[in-house]
């Protein structure tokens, strides 16, 4: 099976989506000519043409206007916005356009729209660079969002939401491009090369959108994360040889809430990572949601490991990043409560 | 020392108490601005952005190289819809006031600029309207009952209840869904149109915004991206001098007239008397032609009034005069060709009563049966559960759950 890392892995989904169906069209800045800044559309122009793969102006919410045009014309858009951090200008058309025509037009009309955008820090891109942004998207009803922590997920979660007639956001997280990530930046890199969810099928697969992944089963206690913080909370768990049950979420919303209910009944306790800030964050509706569910099997409190509240700063990078240690505290915390 | 530098406050031209000033339009004799070929580049025809294209002078005749020389009946046609807009409007006004639908949006003085364009458009054509394009609308066919259920969100409405009165939608008439959020919908028609040239269609887009609008981003979204890729797009301006209570020089700027962004974009801008059918028809049908042909888009500003208020919740003798709309220099769209027609031999005034009289009767017919389906205050009402429908292509979990909840605490206070 051909070894393929994170970028290769989008770019074989695009091949494969765009050679199947002639209606998938990709749009947006440096992703034609060029091959797009992180190289996720690398030959698709060459290959499929200018009419299909185009380059826009810097101005997200045309591309995204445009986008819910196209879509509402039969074809199968994926834009790409070059960083998370540059979504906000396309937010409106997200938020009141994209994700809700299906609802008010009660159905006669529904604009099919794949937004890629790279998130998420560890690359030295400071604030502007950095964000993960997937908390005012999980909060918009319609939309469908996804993260992928692995090349295999990658691909397959892409063609699944190329394939969706819902609109779905696809982050992907940058710093894992090249290879999986731990948290240790001191580490030399890994490559996806020697990793066995580098391995990607070179053909058509999906991984369905709305299930989550149980990468680990353990019995200690459930850690629920998703993107790099899955790799990061992994790795935390070994480090402190706890039979931890580690959740990858995979898509965000709609949420898998079965399998997790299940693995935190089965656990009693639960740990939520995520490398977006914390405050108003994903991991605050997951504590809870599992919570009202789960009470009366929990035998600690829930707790959320994230970014601080903070910009991601540039230079004080890993120390805003909620790397193994602040993980490992969190662990360490649910299993010295009581039971 | 102070800086000489002060800030520019737009002032309207006149508010409450003073006298109705409209010396600031600049206006063309009818038939005085030239036809250009449809292959025109927009740095050629820079001049069209502020003239005045008009083709009824002032003895009601057509003249001039933007005559369209419309068959009689066709402008017949265009005389039926533009009255039976005004009708429409005027009795679900007086519906809305006696409480039977909660909102409303009247296009008074405005029927020429959605219902010339939309008869000089092709019925493939995809349009993307505003809220206040009712005629759109009556061109396309859309039965009354339709519309008025909507207006209600009774059990007949299209959007099972989900939108604000007047955001209509229709797939097959190729109506695209209103937005109450303004000029989203620019850019989706530049997008629609270019999907339909990826495709190899012949079909063009066509989209309306009002002039206050202008200002947001999507505008200039739209016409940068339209320019980009040449997409075969008519993007409108309706500039009907007020956007509620801010008067059309606070989106213009010291710009001499919306149709003049087109030109800096690479589009050519024209300007047109929207209170003229036979010219609103004929530079549509040019932008049209112009699009088809692979020209690329056209940026149309019509020039007319709002002559009702903003909508049923707007006072506009607040902020501007009381006469301002019988003081507007570009008339009334039905009276002037109406006036035309009777030049022409082709109309009189008892036809125009009875014309009148069977659209007054088509509206009372179907609001009637409207009413069969509901109102706000009695008759049949739409199951609430409705509302977890389509917010996916199928219901998630969470929400199949939301909707047993809702059902149960209906069943708990004996409802449902």
């Amino acid at each position: 099976m051909p070894q393929m890392n994170l970028i290769q892995a989008i770019n074989s989904a695009l091949d494969v989506a765009m050679t199947r169906d002639r209606t998938v069209v990709v749009l947006g800045q440096d992703v034609g000519y060029f091959g797009g800044v992180f190289r996720a559309t690398e030959g698709l122009q060459r290959k499929f043409g200018e009419h299909r793969v185009l380059d826009t102006p810097i101005a997200e919410g045309g591309i995204i206007g445009a986008a819910i045009g196209m879509g509402v014309n039969g074809l199968r858009p994926v834009a790409e916005i070059q960083f998370a951090d540059y979504v906000y200008p396309a937010y409106d058309q997200i938020v009141s356009e994209l994700a809700r025509l299906r609802y008010r037009s009660a159905g006669d009309f529904f604009a099919p729209v794949t937004i890629r955008t790279p998130c998420g820090g560890g690359i030295r891109g400071g604030q502007t660079h950095s964000q993960s942004p997937e908390a005012v998207f999980v909060h918009v009803c319609g939309l469908k969002v996804v993260m992928p922590s692995n090349p295999y997920d990658a691909k397959g979660l892409l063609i699944a939401a190329i394939e969706d007639d819902d609109p779905v956001i696809f982050l992907e997280p940058k710093r894992l491009y090249n290879g999986p990530f731990e948290g240790n930046s001191e580490q030399p890199a890994v490559p996806w090369s020697t990793h066995p969810q580098g391995e990607v099928p070179a053909g058509h697969y999906t991984v369905p959108l709305g299930q989550a992944r149980v990468v680990k089963s353990g019995s200690a206690l459930t850690v629920i994360s998703y993107g790099t913080m899955v790799h990061v909370a992994t790795a935390a768990a070994r480090q402190l040889g706890l039979d931890a049950e580690v959740i990858d979420l995979c898509t965000l919303s709609p949420l898998d809430t079965a399998t997790l209910v299940a693995s935190v009944k089965k656990t009693g306790r639960c740990v939520v990572v995520h490398e977006a800030t914390r405050f108003g964050g994903f991991g605050g509706e997951l504590a809870a949601t599992l919570q009202e569910a789960c009470f009366w099997h929990l035998e600690a409190p829930i707790i959320r490991v994230g970014g601080w509240d903070t910009p991601y700063p540039h230079a004080f990078e890993w120390e805003y990043f909620p790397g193994q240690a602040r993980v490992a505290a969190a662990m360490r915390q649910v299993m010295e409560e009581a039971p | 020392m102070l800086s000489p530098s002060r800030l520019h406050i737009p002032r309207a031209p006149a508010r409450p108490g003073e006298a109705p000033d409209f010396s600031y339009l600049q206006l063309s004799a009818a038939g005085a601005v030239p036809r250009p070929e449809i292959t025109v580049n927009a740095s050629e025809v820079t001049g069209l952005a502020t003239q005045l294209v008009r083709v009824l002078d002032n003895t009601h005749q057509a003249v001039g190289a933007w005559h369209p020389h419309l068959d009689p009946a066709e402008l017949q046609i265009g005389l039926r819809h533009m009255l039976l807009t005004r009708l429409f409007d005027e009795r679900m006004q007086k519906t809305q006031r006696q409480g039977r639908i909660s909102f409303y949006v009247k296009c008074t003085g405005e029927e020429a600029v959605s219902v010339a364009a939309a008869m000089a458009l092709e019925p493939h054509d995809m349009l993307f309207p505003a809220y206040r394009n009712q005629g759109l609308q009556m061109v396309r066919g859309q039965p009354l009952v339709a519309l008025m259920n909507q207006l209600l969100s009774n059990t007949g409405d299209m959007c099972k209840g989900r939108q604000l009165p007047v955001m209509y939608h229709s797939s097959a008439a190729r109506l695209f869904s209103i937005s109450g959020n303004l000029a989203t919908q620019f850019p989706q028609a530049v997008g629609w149109a270019m999907a339909a040239a990826i495709k190899g269609e012949e079909h063009i887009a066509a989209s309306w915004i009002g002039e206050g609008s202008s200002a947001a981003a999507d505008f200039h979204h739209a016409l940068l991206f339209a320019s980009t890729y040449r997409a075969p797009v008519i993007l409108n301006v309706v500039n009907n001098q007020w956007a509620i209570s801010t008067f059309q020089g606070c989106a213009a700027g010291d710009s001499p007239s919306f149709a003049a962004r087109g030109p800096g974009y690479g589009i050519p801008g024209l300007r047109v008397d929207g209170n003229d059918f036979l010219a609103v028809y004929a530079v549509t049908r040019w932008a049209a032609e112009r699009a088809r042909k692979g020209h690329g888009a056209t940026l149309i500003e019509l020039v007319t009034y709002r002559a009702s208020a903003h909508s049923t919740s707007d006072d506009p003798a607040r902020y501007r005069p009381r006469d301002e709309a019988e003081r507007w220099p570009l008339g009334d769209p039905i009276e002037r060709l109406k006036a035309h027609l009777c030049v022409l031999g082709e109309w009189s005034e008892p036809r125009h009563t009875a014309l009148l009289e069977e659209l007054e009767a088509q509206v009372t017919v179907a609001w009637k049966e409207a009413c069969i389906f509901g109102t706000l205050s009695e008759g049949p009402r739409l199951d609430p559960a409705l509302m977890f429908d389509d917010v996916y292509q199928h219901l998630p979990p969470h929400l199949a759950e939301q909707r047993e909840q809702l059902r149960a605490a209906r069943a708990a206070q004996g409802k449902g």
